[in-house]
C-alpha cells in the first residue's frame, strides 16, 4: 500500500511543478529575487518556509471551526508571526553569519502571500492532515525554485557553491578561469534572479502547454 | 544559379530547415513569388533596404573605429604626436592593420552569434528569419571597448538576442533595443572590461603591471575623477581622436551618418533633434548650478558639472546613441509629438546620469533603455490627447449644412 494516497499524493506533488508557487501562480517574489544569490541562503530559506507553512497549516486547520472570520487575518498572522520569531531566533542562535546575509527576509515571510494564500484557500477548509500535506507540499514548490536560481545565481555569479569553489580560483587563475573565465557580475544583483525565474517559466510552458493561458 | 535556388526552395518548402534556407536565398537575391490578388503597388524601401542603409551610414565609423584603434594604441606606446597630421600619424597601415584585426573579429563574433541565434529560433518557430539583427550585429562591435574578450561578447549577444528580442517575439515586438541590452548586459556583468582606463586601448589590459603598461582614460573618465587635465582638444573630440569604444568617437562621421539616414528618411530627424536640445537644456542646468556657486569646487560633481554644456555631445556615446540607437523605430516612440518627449528624454537624462552617477561614466545606454519602456506610455498619453482635443473641437465647432441631409456627413467630415 502506497505511503499517501493518491489524492494526498497530488497535494505535495502539485505544487512541485503544474501548480508551482512560483512559476504558475506567481508569489513570494520578493524573497525569490533577494536572497537567491547563494545556494546556502536558497536552502535555509526554503527550509524555514517549510517549516513555517507546514506547522501554520495545521495549527490553522485545528482552530479553523473556531476562529470568527471577521478577525481570521489577525489570527492567521499571529500564528505566523510566532512561527517566523521561532525560526528567527533559531537562526541567531546556531546561524548567526547566515541570518546577517537573509536579514530581514527571514522576518518577511510574515508577508509572503504563499503563506497566507494558503492559510486562505487551503488551511480554513480542510482537515489538519490534508492541510499539513498542501503546506509541504507549496512551500517545497517554492524551494525547489529558490534552490534552482540559488544554484545558476551561485555558479556563475560568484563560481562556487554552498560557497566551496567548484570553478577554481578566480585571483590565482586556476581550474576555469586559467582559460580567460570570469565571474558574470550581472548575476550577482537582484535583476538576474527575475530573468533566471522567467527563463524557467519558459521552459516550463514550452514542456506544457496546458499552463499557458488563453490571451 | 538564381533558377537552382528558387527550384531548390519548391522542393523544400514545408520541410523544417526551410526557414534557414529561404533567408540565405532572399539575402541574396529577391523572391520570385509574386501576389495573386489584391493590389500590386510595392514599394522598394522593405526591411532589408532600411537596414543596409543604417549600415551604410555605419560604415564610416566602424573603419574611423579601425584606424582610431590603432592610433591609440601606437600612441599610447610612442607618446602622441607634438604635430599632428591626419595622413603622417592617423591613416597609416599601420593603424589600420592593428585596427582591422582587432575589430573584425568582434564584429565575426557579432555576426556569428546573433544570427545563429535568429536561425535557431526561426526554425523552431517555424517561421522566417527576420533581417532584424543585421543593424545589431553592426552596432554590437561599435559600442564595446577594443579588447573587450570574445566569449565575454558571445555571451552578452546571446542573452541579448534572446532575452532582448526573442522571448517577445522576434523583430518588431521587442521592447528593449537589442543592442543596448547586449551593452548594459556586459556593463553589468563584467565591469572591469567595460570601464577603467584599461580597456579603451588595445593591449592595455595584457600589458597591466609590466614596465610597458599603457592607459588610456576617456574624456568622461577624467571628468568624473574631477580632472579637467585631459591632453584632448575640442577639435579631437569632435573629429574622434580619443578613447573610446570602437565606433562611438568621431562625432562628425556620426553627425554625417546621422544626416544620411535624416535625409534617406530611414530615422526620426525629430528624436535626434529634440535628444539634443533635452542634453543641452541638461547641460545648461549643470552649467547654471556651477556658475550660482550652488556647489563647492570639491564636490564629486564638479568636474562634470562644470564642463561645458555643448561638450557633453562631443564625448562619450552620446552623439552615437542619439543618431543611431534613440532612432530605432521599434523601440521608440511612433507618434510625432511622443517622439519629441522621447528625444528630450533621452538627452536631458543621458547627461543626468553621465553627472550624478560617476560610477557610470557614460549614461546614454541607460537612459534609452529606459525611454524604451516608456515609449509606449507616451504614445498612449499623445493618442489620448489628441482624440480629446478633436473631441473638444467636434462640440464647439459650428456646423452649416449646406443641405439638410448631409449634415450627418459633414459632421463626421469636422472630426
Amino acid at each position: 500500500m502506497a505511503l499517501l494516497s493518491k489524492k494526498d499524493a497530488n497535494l505535495i506533488l502539485d505544487p512541485l511543478a503544474d501548480n508551482n508557487p512560483i512559476t504558475i501562480q506567481v508569489l513570494g517574489i520578493c524573497s525569490a529575487l533577494a536572497i537567491t544569490a547563494e545556494l546556502k541562503a536558497s536552502l535555509v530559506m526554503a527550509i524555514s518556509v517549510i517549516f513555517v507553512l507546514g506547522v501554520g497549516n495545521v495549527v490553522i486547520s485545528l482552530m479553523r471551526n473556531v476562529i470568527p472570520s471577521k478577525i481570521r487575518i489577525i489570527v492567521q498572522l499571529i500564528v505566523v508571526a510566532t512561527l517566523v520569531i521561532i525560526v528567527d531566533q533559531v537562526l541567531k542562535a546556531f546561524a548567526y553569519e547566515l541570518s546577517k546575509t537573509l536579514s530581514v527576509f527571514v522576518g518577511l515571510i510574515i508577508t509572503n502571500c504563499i503563506i497566507m494564500g494558503r492559510f486562505e484557500a487551503f488551511a480554513l477548509g480542510n482537515g489538519p492532515w490534508k492541510s499539513f500535506l498542501d503546506g509541504i507540499g507549496n512551500a517545497l514548490g517554492y524551494g525547489v525554485i529558490l534552490i534552482i536560481v540559488g544554484f545558476f545565481r551561485e555558479l556563475l555569479g560568484s563560481g562556487t557553491l554552498f560557497g566551496i569553489p567548484v570553478l577554481g580560483d578566480p585571483i590565482a587563475k586556476t581550474g576555469l578561469y586559467a582559460t580567460g573565465y570570469e565571474n558574470n557580475g550581472f548575476m550577482i544583483i537582484p535583476p538576474a534572479a527575475l530573468i533566471v525565474v522567467g527563463i524557467i517559466i519558459w521552459v516550463q510552458r514550452s514542456r506544457n502547454k496546458a499552463l499557458i493561458e488563453e490571451a | 544559379m538564381k533558377e537552382k535556388l528558387h527550384q531548390i526552395k519548391l522542393k523544400y518548402r514545408g520541410k523544417k530547415m526551410a526557414p534557414a534556407f529561404n533567408a540565405i536565398h532572399t539575402f541574396l537575391y529577391s523572391p520570385n513569388e509574386t501576389t495573386h490578388s489584391g493590389s500590386h503597388v510595392r514599394s522598394a524601401d522593405d526591411l532589408k533596404r532600411t537596414m543596409n542603409t543604417v549600415i551604410l551610414a555605419l560604415v564610416p565609423c566602424l573603419l574611423f573605429g579601425m584606424f582610431n584603434a590603432g592610433y591609440q594604441h601606437y600612441s599610447a606606446i610612442n607618446g602622441f604626436p607634438a604635430e599632428f597630421s591626419l595622413f603622417e600619424h592617423f591613416l597609416t597601415w599601420d593603424n589600420f592593420w592593428l585596427g582591422a584585426i582587432t575589430v573584425l573579429p568582434i564584429v565575426v563574433v557579432s555576426y556569428g552569434v546573433g544570427l545563429a541565434i535568429e536561425f535557431i529560433f526561426a526554425v523552431i518557430k517555424g517561421h522566417e528569419v527576420e533581417e532584424g539583427y543585421l543593424v545589431t550585429g553592426m552596432l554590437v562591435p561599435l559600442i564595446v571597448p577594443v579588447d573587450t574578450p570574445l566569449w565575454m561578447l558571445a555571451v552578452a549577444v546571446a542573452f541579448g538576442v534572446v532575452i532582448g528580442k526573442e522571448v517577445f517575439g522576434g523583430t518588431g515586438m521587442n521592447i528593449l533595443n537589442p543592442a543596448l541590452t547586449i551593452r548594459a548586459f556586459l556593463f553589468f556583468a563584467y565591469p572591469t572590461w567595460m570601464s577603467g582606463d584599461q580597456v579603451w586601448v588595445h593591449g592595455a589590459v595584457e600589458r597591466t603591471g609590466t614596465a610597458d603598461a599603457i592607459s588610456g582614460e576617456t574624456v568622461l573618465g577624467y571628468l568624473a575623477q574631477g580632472s579637467t587635465e585631459f591632453a584632448y582638444s575640442l577639435s579631437d573630440m569632435f573629429y574622434g581622436f580619443i578613447p573610446g569604444s570602437v565606433g562611438e568617437t568621431s562625432t562628425l562621421l556620426i553627425l554625417l551618418g546621422g544626416l544620411f539616414l535624416v535625409f534617406s528618411k530611414i530615422a526620426s530627424w525629430r528624436i535626434m533633434l529634440s535628444a539634443v536640445i533635452g542634453s543641452l537644456a541638461m547641460g545648461l542646468i549643470f552649467n547654471g548650478i556651477v556658475a550660482a556657486e550652488w556647489i563647492p569646487v570639491y564636490s564629486k560633481f564638479y568636474g562634470l558639472m562644470s564642463f561645458e554644456y555643448w561638450q557633453h555631445l562631443l564625448v562619450g556615446g552620446l552623439a552615437f546613441g542619439i543618431v543611431f540607437m534613440a532612432t530605432d523605430p521599434v523601440t521608440g516612440s511612433q507618434t510625432n509629438r511622443g517622439k519629441w518627449i522621447y528625444g528630450f528624454l533621452i538627452g536631458f537624462m543621458s547627461v543626468m546620469i553621465r553627472v550624478f552617477n560617476p560610477g557610470y561614466p557614460e549614461g546614454v545606454f541607460l537612459a534609452i533603455l529606459l525611454m524604451n519602456v516608456f515609449a509606449p506610455t507616451i504614445d498612449h498619453y499623445v493618442v489620448r490627447g489628441n482624440i480629446k482635443r478633436r473631441m473638444k473641437r467636434l462640440k464647439t465647432a459650428t456646423i452649416h449644412p449646406k443641405v439638410t441631409d448631409g449634415a450627418e456627413a459633414l459632421k463626421t467630415e469636422t472630426v
